[in-house]
């Protein structure tokens, strides 16, 4: 956890700026990112659905794994509240989603298995930790809803929706070169847990 | 009752919106011992800055703004009927107004309700009470941390935990251990001791409702409580799980007695933002 200083990141991200991420490191996402929770991760790795026949393109995105509550006046929608849940969920999915649809980045809380570590760092992909809970907070840091795919299908929180960011902040906590601030901390939490139990 | 009705919605609204004193209180103190920089520190910082947003708007703090559980006292003569069919449209007319996410989906179908009512949803326990007042204790319970919680029955051969509070210790410990950051911490942790399984999840639950500085009666049970909070923030997991000094604000247990051939230990996890308030009515 060396680096303090932000750094700013746009999409879509190349390989190159993904590459460049470590671990610790504090950003600050700019540009599109895509919602994406429980049914829309068991729909791109069950249904495969082409690239072409999905109306956004995921190669180089940043897809969060998030529910918002989002209200609609007068045609428009609005975010109310929108903070990171918990990834553990989509994991079994993500490997195949990360290599298949070319994402690059992954915003959520809690971290994500080894077997996610293994193909971020082949495909070349970071993990983005946001404040889990942060729901008004980081709904200030959306400017604007793009457009949604599935809504009719798995609703308004489960639905993909394409967001416009300012400044979204996230912590790099699992990146490129197999890095990751959560085992990490398991591991050193573990041996803690068995001077605890153990010990007396 | 239209205005039991009304107060139900607004005590709902607020329990969404805005964090019990205690917890807001419990979060600064845990900032200000972070180290400068540290990413725990920053995430405690959004915690609260984030708080401010969502009171100023009147707009829920987080996106899962949980399975709303009431707790009813209920005097005399008040029936539970008109009480519970209160709370319903209660939680209706919120979750179309503040607004609540709507969470309530039927298993057979899959389909969400809309209005986060269903078949047990929204979850109301009701007490008779020998007072002449309505109490309503509300929590809105996020999905991430609900999932947490564990349940272990002693004694536990992988843990090597004894029917004693010894043995309870080493099983909380486990569980906040197990969870790491998943559940959004630093934590309340809720614990029940039971002969059953449903004593000791409905103790656990309940424990949760406390406020952080109220200790259990039992001198055994509080120094307990004291003990596991140390020890749990010395497993490092700190605010969001990103390594650091706090993982938990409080520890509650809540204890029964317990059948001679039984001991459950049942561990309910709030996240930070442990939303619950008190209606009086």
């Amino acid at each position: 956890m060396k680096d303090k200083a932000a750094v700013k990141i746009e999409t879509p991200l190349s390989e190159e700026t993904v590459r460049s991420l470590r671990v610790g490191q504090k950003v600050l996402i700019n540009g599109t990112i895509f919602t994406a929770r429980d049914k829309v991760h068991g729909y791109l790795a069950g249904k495969r659905p082409h690239p072409e026949d999905m109306p956004f393109n995921l190669a180089g995105a940043i897809m969060y794994h998030c529910g918002p509550v989002i209200m609609e006046k007068d045609g428009r929608f609005n975010v109310i509240a929108a903070g990171p849940t918990t990834s553990q969920r989509m994991q079994m999915y993500e490997p195949f989603v990360i290599s298949h649809y070319g994402v690059r980045g992954i915003i959520g809380k809690g971290g994500m298995s080894a077997e996610v570590a293994e193909a971020m760092m082949e495909s070349g992909c970071v993990y983005l930790h946001a404040i889990g809970g942060a729901g008004a907070l980081l709904a200030e840091k959306i400017k604007k809803v793009e457009g949604v795919w599935l809504l009719e299908e798995f609703g308004r929180a489960e639905a993909m929706w394409a967001l416009r960011v300012e400044e979204f902040p996230a912590f790099v906590t699992m990146d490129s070169t197999g890095a990751s601030i959560h085992a990490e901390v398991e591991k050193t939490s573990k041996e803690r847990l068995l001077n605890l139990i153990q010990g007396r | 009752m239209l205005r039991l009705r009304d107060g139900i919605k607004e005590i709902i609204r607020k329990t969404a919106v805005s964090l019990p004193r205690d917890i807001e209180e419990a979060l600064r103190a845990a900032y200000e011992a972070e180290p400068e920089k540290s990413p725990s520190r920053e995430a405690l910082s959004q915690m609260l800055e984030n708080t401010q947003i969502a009171k100023k708007n009147s707009k829920p703090l987080c996106q899962d703004t949980g399975t709303p559980i009431f707790y009813a006292r209920v005097p005399r003569e008040l029936s539970f009927a008109v009480v519970e069919q209160s709370i319903i449209e209660g939680v209706r007319l919120a979750t179309e107004s503040v607004p609540l996410r709507p969470n309530a989906v039927d298993i057979l179908t899959e389909k969400n309700s809309g209005d986060n009512t269903g078949l047990f949803f929204p979850e109301i326990y009701f007490e008779q009470s020998e007072q002449d007042t309505l109490v309503i204790d509300l929590s809105l319970k996020g999905a991430g941390s609900e999932n947490a919680g564990t349940f272990y029955k002693l004694p536990d051969e992988r843990l090597k935990a004894g029917r004693d509070l010894d043995g309870v210790r080493k099983c909380i410990l486990d569980a906040v251990y197990s969870i790491q950051g998943r559940a959004c911490p630093p934590y309340t942790v809720g614990v029940g001791i039971a002969g059953t399984r449903l004593a000791a999840a409905k103790l656990s639950r309940g424990a949760l409702m406390r406020k952080l500085g109220e200790e259990a009666a039992d001198p055994l049970i509080s120094e307990l409580e004291r003990r596991l909070l140390l020890e749990i923030n010395s497993l490092g997991i700190g605010a969001m799980g990103l390594g650091g000094n706090c993982t938990a604000l409080g520890v509650k247990i809540n204890h029964a007695h317990r059948h001679t051939g039984s001991y459950f230990v049942d561990v309910s996890i709030a996240c930070w933002a442990n939303r619950r308030s008190r209606l009086v009515w």
